[in-house]
């Protein structure tokens, strides 16, 4: 494992570890290029994972100050906790539940698509599906994505099969066990899932796609990757020039480094993201870095979300099995007669006892809510994932008062569902329940979203630089050697999970920064 | 289908020191675990009332009538710990037991935990569902209620699966009903 010098200047510096930043790093070094990875969490290896909900979620997870403020439920359910990702080597894909889907074309075209929505900040992608499907095939084949490559589609578990024959008797069409990066047979050194149910907590088989053990170890053993453990980014300077030279970073010992850098790439997930270039305002960048368009931190997008859950007469043991190896696509297509714009995934979904009461309905109490809870053996489950529209009002700012351990502003995120948001929900929660009213519910629970796991869009791509923060390439529109590696720079968040996205998107820019390394241009 | 085995494999000493880490004085009480019993009484911060009163209101909060008043003991038990170490949560305690049993008093002539109906504590408890105390006690429960292992198997969970081998062999596929 390589370890290098703070004062060397020749190294790309990335900051974050997870989808996103894992995957460029490995790509990097893939390609002879030095890199050093920044990541605030420690290193939690496949032995450390616990198959513990609330035991895990504390070691795991992304817990320093956050503040909320907007429309939204999770500002009035989890006031200090807006989203749920980890702050961990291998960031939220240790966390993640494995689906991975493509866009669809027309999901990197809205504005053309939908026309302008009133409240909406709604942009078209600078980049087509026609561009990005050979990236995505390169992704898919990385990540051992089920349903491509030839590789057979897990086995559907209880979940699935209640959730399958509701949908068939609806007569959805579009109905399988997903298509998931989470091996079905034995794999790229790893072996196939075990059918444990603990996809969010960790995989303890290594099934599951993780940066933590794929991409990570790989660009290590290179020689060309290092990643700091503990070592959180508080700031990334810059020359006369504007080009940034360094990052400042607070080191396991509570000490202040700087890594000379000669390329920065963010990666910290969409709620750290813009708050490192706000809060590396300088009197050169007075509004923070790459922030001539005034949208760093704006068009916050976390997917429409929501569940379903259903009591049956009889056991389903839900929390069996693959996490969320399960969908419904027949909902994700853009149809405005259902009266929204966009559309929505039903995936499978189940979440163990503790985790259940925490959110099944919060603040809930009293007989409606324990009688449900009896019902949990016999529980059957769904999330609900859709299209959210860009409103430039929601936001990730600095907080004007409260500051982490190192004094730096938490971030504070800002979010008011769109009137489109509310009616897909509402057809999405219709729907669900009558999938599980189809095989027999007896009852059935419209349960609100959760912290968000999706966090998208606050630095967005876009064609010209008064419309966002970075090109097609990810590139900064400011500062050419600045780059947005992670989710934050999705234009707009389509129906599917993202990572797949991500981690497409960071493959084609490592490409790019190795070719404009070679030409001298950063 | 493989079903989950519901019933108690633990003895009820055990079952105390492990689950509620509780003073030794109280686990030192083994039997007439109900709420009503004396295992309170030797409570170190709080009133013994006190004490059989949050019990009390941990089951009105969260009924589970299959689940047995110990479980409920072993839940409220920790807040005598953070009361002798902390006044302010031996005031809000204090404080918000007293006030549920005023109403109690005003409402029903008798205090809180020997209101007769459940739908009348209940009916308490949503005058006070506002207050610091109610929230405290309440979001406390999600986790010392459910989150003690021991309670698991009671609503057919059964943990961690990763040293069993997960679930391939045991049954992620096993349902039997669906037409
Ligand atoms: C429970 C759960 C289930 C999910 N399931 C799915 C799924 O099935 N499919 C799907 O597509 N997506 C899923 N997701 C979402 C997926 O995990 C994220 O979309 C993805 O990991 C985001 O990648 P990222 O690179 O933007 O950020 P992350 O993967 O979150 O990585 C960011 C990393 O940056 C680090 N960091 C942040 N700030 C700093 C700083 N200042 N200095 C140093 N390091 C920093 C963080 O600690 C973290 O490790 C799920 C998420 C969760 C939580
Ligand atoms: S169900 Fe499969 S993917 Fe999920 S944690 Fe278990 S082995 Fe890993």
């Amino acid at each position: 494992m390589a370890k290098f010098d703070l004062n060397d200047d020749g190294f790309v510096v990335i900051v974050g570890s997870g989808a996103g930043g894992g995957t460029l790093g490995n790509e990097l070094a893939q390609k002879g290029i030095k890199v050093v990875v920044l990541e605030a969490g420690a290193r939690n290896e496949i032995q450390d994972f616990v198959n513990d909900e609330w035991n895990s979620f504390t070691r795991l997870a992304w817990k320093d100050m956050r503040t909320t403020s907007g429309s939204w439920q999770v500002a009035r359910d989890f006031p200090n906790l807006p989203a749920w990702i980890v702050k961990s080597v291998g960031g939220s894909t240790v966390h993640w539940a494995g689906a991975s889907l493509r866009f669809e074309e027309h999901e990197f075209k809205i504005k053309t698509a939908y026309g302008d929505i009133a409240g909406a900040n709604l942009l078209d992608w600078p980049i087509t599906l026609a561009e990005m499907e050979p990236w995505y095939a390169k992704a898919e084949f990385k990540m051992g994505t089920t349903r491509t490559n030839g590789i057979p589609g897990l086995p559907g578990n209880n979940n699935f099969k209640v959730m399958e024959a509701g949908a068939r008797k609806l007569g959805y069409k579009q109905v399988h066990t997903g298509r998931m990066s989470i091996n079905s047979q034995p794999r790229d050194g790893r072996g196939s899932c075990q059918q444990i149910g603990f996809c969010f907590q960790g995989c303890k088989s290594g099934a599951k796609w993780s940066t933590l053990y794929t991409e990570i170890p790989k660009g290590e053993a290179t020689g060309n990757l290092e990643v700091r453990p503990n070592s959180i980014a508080v700031r990334i300077e810059h020359d006369a020039a504007g080009k940034v030279n360094g990052v400042v970073y607070i080191d396991g010992e509570g000490k202040t480094q700087k890594q000379k850098a000669r390329v920065v790439a963010v990666a910290g997930n969409s709620l750290e993201s813009p708050r490192l270039l706000l809060n590396s305002h300088s009197s050169m960048f007075p509004d923070g870095l790459a922030n001539s368009s005034g949208q760093v931190g704006r068009n916050y997008m976390r997917h429409m979300t929501g569940s379903v859950y259903a009591v049956f007469e009889k056991p389903v043991h839900m929390y069996r099995g693959t996490t969320m190896a399960g969908i419904i696509m027949d909902e994700a297509r853009h149809d405005p007669k259902r009266g929204f714009a966009g559309g929505y995934e039903m995936e499978t979904l189940s979440l163990g006892l503790p985790f259940m009461v925490a959110f099944l309905n919060p603040g809930a109490w009293g007989r409606s809510f324990t009688t449900a809870i009896d019902g949990y053996a016999n529980m059957a489950g769904m999330w609900l994932v859709g299209e959210d529209l860009p409103q430039e009002t929601n936001r990730v700012t600095l907080d004007p008062v409260v500051k982490d351990t190192n004094g730096m502003p938490v971030a504070s995120v800002h979010y008011d569902d769109h009137a489109n948001d509310a009616a897909m929900r509402n057809h999405a929660y219709r729907q669900g329940a009558a999938v599980y009213e189809a095989v027999g519910a007896i009852r059935t629970f419209p349960t609100p979203p959760y912290p968000s796991t999706h966090n998208l869009g606050t630095n967005r791509m876009s064609e010209k630089p008064r419309d966002g923060v970075v090109n097609k390439y990810g590139q900064t529109h400011d500062i050419k050697n600045l780059f947005v590696s992670d989710g934050s720079q999705f234009t707009t968040s389509a129906a599917c999970n993202p990572t797949l996205t991500i981690v497409t998107l960071a493959i084609r820019q490592a490409d790019h920064i190795a070719g404009a390394m070679q030409k001298g241009e950063i | 289908m493989r079903e989950v085995d519901r019933r108690s494999k633990i003895d009820r000493r055990k079952f105390l020191t492990t689950a509620a880490a509780a003073p030794a004085a109280v686990v030192a009480v083994t039997t007439g675990l109900s709420v009503d019993g004396a295992w309170a009484d030797n409570a170190q911060a709080l009133k013994p009332e006190t004490m059989k009163t949050l019990a009390r209101v941990a089951r009105d909060v969260y009924p589970h009538d299959h689940l047995a008043d110990q479980y409920y003991i072993a839940a409220v038990i920790p807040w005598d710990a953070k009361a002798a170490s902390d006044p302010q949560v031996k005031a809000l305690i204090e404080q918000g037991v007293a006030l549920l049993n005023e109403l109690a008093l005003a409402r029903y002539k008798s205090p809180y935990a020997a209101v007769a109906w459940e739908e009348q504590r209940v009916a308490l408890l949503r005058e006070i569902e506002q207050t610091e105390f109610f929230g405290k006690v309440r979001g406390d429960l999600l986790v010392s209620l459910y989150n003690n292992h021991d309670v698991w198997p009671k609503f057919g969970y059964e943990g961690s699966s990763a040293e069993h081998g997960g679930y391939i062999n045991r049954g992620f596929n096993d349902i039997d009903w669906l037409s």
